[in-house]
């Protein structure tokens, strides 16, 4: 009974969809203001309907009911009940109800924030929730139903892909998701904004906190991936140019200078069109990303799907709205005038540079991503694009970047005065020089040409990110919440680069024969094989292995990595262990037995690799702390007709 | 007159900005570029002297040995109509089995072996890569396993 009465909700969900869609968007256009009040229980409805969905879908899982065809093919009975829960995004149906659930629950909070828009206004961003709502939900009944029968029902189930049974993988999806569907907000305010012919700084105070909060999440989600494919598949490197990850990547990217051109727009009424167009392009990466992740089109470990029919319906319903939001775009985009002027070395043209370097980094990783795809339609023959080409490219922008941002947090709105800063730039150049050769040449040895350069980067991005607010509460003056926020998440970044610095210079990897008792080295540690022993879970067994690692003959630790083997899929699986010393992720992983009493280990250091998850978790923080700023929620309808720029410099 | 020029200034400046790091990344495209061949164009002789690519097919069964104790491998690789044999040094990855579709990046050797420095097997249980099935569909009418099942 509850298969059919979530589908039953899904398609009541669809027309409510449908009606928000209808009634946010045509009321406005029409000018018929009783239709507005329609909007927000359909809204209401729709989420319930959606949650009811979900809840049927979730206690089909927990129950085992493998007579709907979804649960049969990703569950089982021996799962553990948290892995059926999450079991729900574990493939392509139930993540697209995910993103469903998701955008109802982005659109419930826009329209509970809504109560200070004027009424149209928050009609139009509602009706166009609406639309991404409706065709979603439409995807999903029209091609991904995952409350299809089977007649008759199988016995138990497939069981979740093994490699997903994992706490991080668990949440990673949801959280990954959030980031993904917070952007349709953006892309809302963007389309209402163009539907309305206006848009002020107000419009961009709205804005600001919803785009902000959508990308601390989907900082938080790429994070967690890759802090997923860090110790679960076994390989040990935290970030591989995989087409899934560049389908999350890309948004972030984007998403960043939407962040960025959004500050401009609001202080100084500038970018206006551009930022518009990148919302509309954050969102539409957004929605490739799903396309290309849940087609199939792409060669990579997560794509769970590989259903043509999808495919074109993805297909179609981007051009549908990408198309649909460039042709507004071009059509209103040009009422949008930006008046005022800026001189080189204002904040304003090093919020351009940010801007354009950062397009010019997310276009790069777009053609690698894509270039396979385009050279197998061409019949140019199947081609694989990877690490070679995406780091240097991609440094190629970043580094500018990084070298801009100092002296871009540091510099005034309007005027290219550089003075003002001169002596506090000097200086905290200097001590990140100092610092940076210190971390280089006393704590590392070796290392790259760019490894000095990097560090230098990274501490001097700390150093200038904190000396406003430093100086501020020195002084004694209020440090208000959105420049906090821009501290936290810049000096995030300045930890980024600099432990993306010492993993990739200093990172040691080894395969290695061991037999019981034998010792290798790597670094400054020691590994000692102890042996191996079976061991046995709830759904698996296999083997685990006993390492300990010393250094400088002082225990350290005894790692016991597995490689498990699933019952139900007879996959194999590589658990590896990991333990951090001074900084230093040891992690070993259990390869297989290779005869005469020996096995293969992998072995491997890597400095300061978990500063690279913790720095993008700082940065996530210091977008929601932005986002909290009470400057957003002050602004109300009647400040509309205040001129832009006339606040404080902070961005 | 001078900030539009000075507008000017910021344009072209990025435009050429762009322009450049176009360039670059193009050229950073063509070396970098990893092609794919299977078995039967490695024989035709189809891959240049010299350079990596991935060879893609399946493990051929029963070909698989070791020298027991050593991270030394050998194995066949096949689309059923010619072979390659490959060898590795390293951790071969979980998905990795005789009878499966495999992946292996490296370079010939002169006297035919495969040279393996990585060996991928990226895709899940219920598919075999999308290259290497197409490659196996067109080599051989009884492909394993469909993409889509």
């Amino acid at each position: 009974m509850l298969p059919e009465l979530g589908q039953f909700a899904l398609i009541l969900a669809l027309l409510l969809a449908g009606m928000q869609a209808f009634f946010g968007i045509a009321g406005p256009m029409l000018g018929r203001d009783r239709w507005l009040a329609a909007v927000t229980p359909a809204v209401a409805g729709q989420a319930v309907m959606v949650a009811t969905a979900v809840g049927c879908l979730i206690a089909s899982f927990v129950s085992n009911d493998f007579s709907v065809s979804y649960v049969a093919e990703n569950s089982n009975s021996a799962l553990p009940l948290f892995y059926r829960v999450a079991a729900l995004w574990g493939a392509h149906e139930g993540s697209l109800l995910l993103w469903i659930l998701l955008l109802a629950a982005w659109t419930v909070a826009v329209a509970l924030g809504s109560a200070r828009l004027p009424p149209r206004f928050a009609a139009r961003v509602l009706g166009v929730l609406g639309v991404v709502s409706f065709g979603f939900l439409l995807f999903t009944l029209a091609t991904s139903n995952p409350f299809v029968r089977l007649d008759p029902p199988m016995p138990d189930g497939r069981d979740l892909n093994p490699i997903l049974q994992d706490p991080a993988l668990a949440i990673h999806p949801p959280i990954l998701y959030t980031g993904y569907v917070g952007f349709a907000v953006a892309f809302a305010f963007a389309c209402a904004a163009m539907l309305e012919g206006r848009l002020d700084a107000t419009w961009a105070r709205w804005t600001r906190p919803w785009t902000t909060a959508a990308w601390a999440f989907l900082t938080c989600g790429i994070a967690l991936g890759s802090f997923w494919a860090y110790y679960e598949l076994g390989w040990g490197g935290f970030w591989f140019w995989d087409p899934v990850e560049n389908a999350s990547f890309m948004p972030w990217l984007v998403g960043t200078a939407l962040v960025h051109s959004l500050a401009v727009t609001e202080k100084r009424g500038l970018f206006k069109s551009w930022t518009l167009l990148l919302a509309i392009l954050t969102f539409s990466l957004s929605m490739l990303g799903t396309f290309l992740v849940r087609s199939g089109v792409l060669v990579s470990v997560h794509s769970f799907a590989a259903d043509p029919a999808r495919g074109i319906f993805i297909l179609a319903f981007l051009i549908v709205m990408i198309g649909g939001a460039l042709t507004l775009y071009a059509w209103r985009a040009p009422l949008l005038k930006s008046s005022a002027g800026f001189e080189l070395g204002a904040r304003e043209s090093f919020l351009l540079f940010n801007n354009v370097l950062l397009i010019i980094a997310a276009t790069t990783v777009f053609a690698g991503t894509m270039a396979p795809l385009i050279a197998d339609a061409l019949r140019l023959g199947t081609v694989s694009v990877g690490p070679p080409y995406f780091n240097p490219t991609f440094l190629l922008s970043m580094l500018p970047l990084l070298a801009l941002l100092s002296v871009g947090i540091h510099s005034n709105w309007k005027r290219g005065r550089l003075k003002d800063s001169q002596r506090l730039l000097l200086i905290s150049f200097v001590a990140a020089a100092v610092l940076g050769s210190a971390l280089v040449y006393g704590v590392y040895t070796n290392g790259h040409v760019l490894t000095p350069v990097g560090a230098l980067l990274g501490v001097w991005i700390i150093l200038s990110s904190l000396a406003e607010p430093l100086q501020r509460w020195r002084r004694r003056v209020r440090v208000p919440r959105g420049m906090l926020g821009m501290t936290i998440a810049h000096s995030g970044l300045g930890v980024l680069v600099l432990a993306l610095t010492t993993v990739q210079s200093f990172t040691i990897e080894h395969d290695v024969a061991m037999a019981q008792g034998a010792t290798t080295t790597a670094g400054a540690y020691a590994f000692r094989f102890d042996g191996v022993q079976d061991v046995e879970g709830p759904n698996y067994d296999g083997v685990g292995a006993t390492i300990t690692v010393t250094r400088g003959g002082a225990l350290v630790a005894v790692l016991k990595p597995q490689k498990r083997q699933y019952w139900v899929q007879h996959q194999l699986t590589t658990e590896t262990a990991i333990h951090m010393d001074h900084g230093n992720n040891i992690l070993v992983a259990l390869g297989e037995d290779l005869g005469a009493g020996r096995w293969s280990l992998r072995v491997q250091i890597r400095p300061l690799v978990s500063f690279i998850w913790l720095a993008a978790l700082i940065m996530a923080i210091g977008g929601a702390v932005a986002a909290s700023d009470r400057r957003y929620r002050g602004a109300k309808l009647t400040e509309a007709t205040v001129p832009a720029g006339t606040e404080g410099s902070a961005a | 007159m001078t900030p539009r020029r000075r507008r000017m200034g910021l344009v072209i400046g990025i435009v050429a900005g762009v322009s450049i790091a176009g360039a670059l990344a193009l050229s950073a495209f063509r070396q970098n570029v990893t092609f794919f061949f299977d078995p039967s164009q490695v024989a035709a002789g189809q891959v240049p002297a010299g350079e990596r690519f991935r060879l893609g097919g399946m493990v051929t069964k029963g070909t698989v040995q070791r020298a027991p104790g050593s991270l030394e491998v050998r194995f066949v690789v096949t689309d059923f109509a010619h072979d390659v044999p490959v060898s590795y040094s390293g951790v071969l990855p979980d998905l990795f089995r005789e009878g499966a579709g495999v992946v292996a990046q490296g370079r010939l050797r002169a006297d035919g072996t495969f040279v393996a420095d990585e060996v991928l097997a990226k895709h899940d249980e219920k598919y075999m890569p999308p290259a290497v099935a197409k490659s196996l569909k067109r080599r051989h009418g009884e492909a394993r396993s469909d993409p889509g099942s």
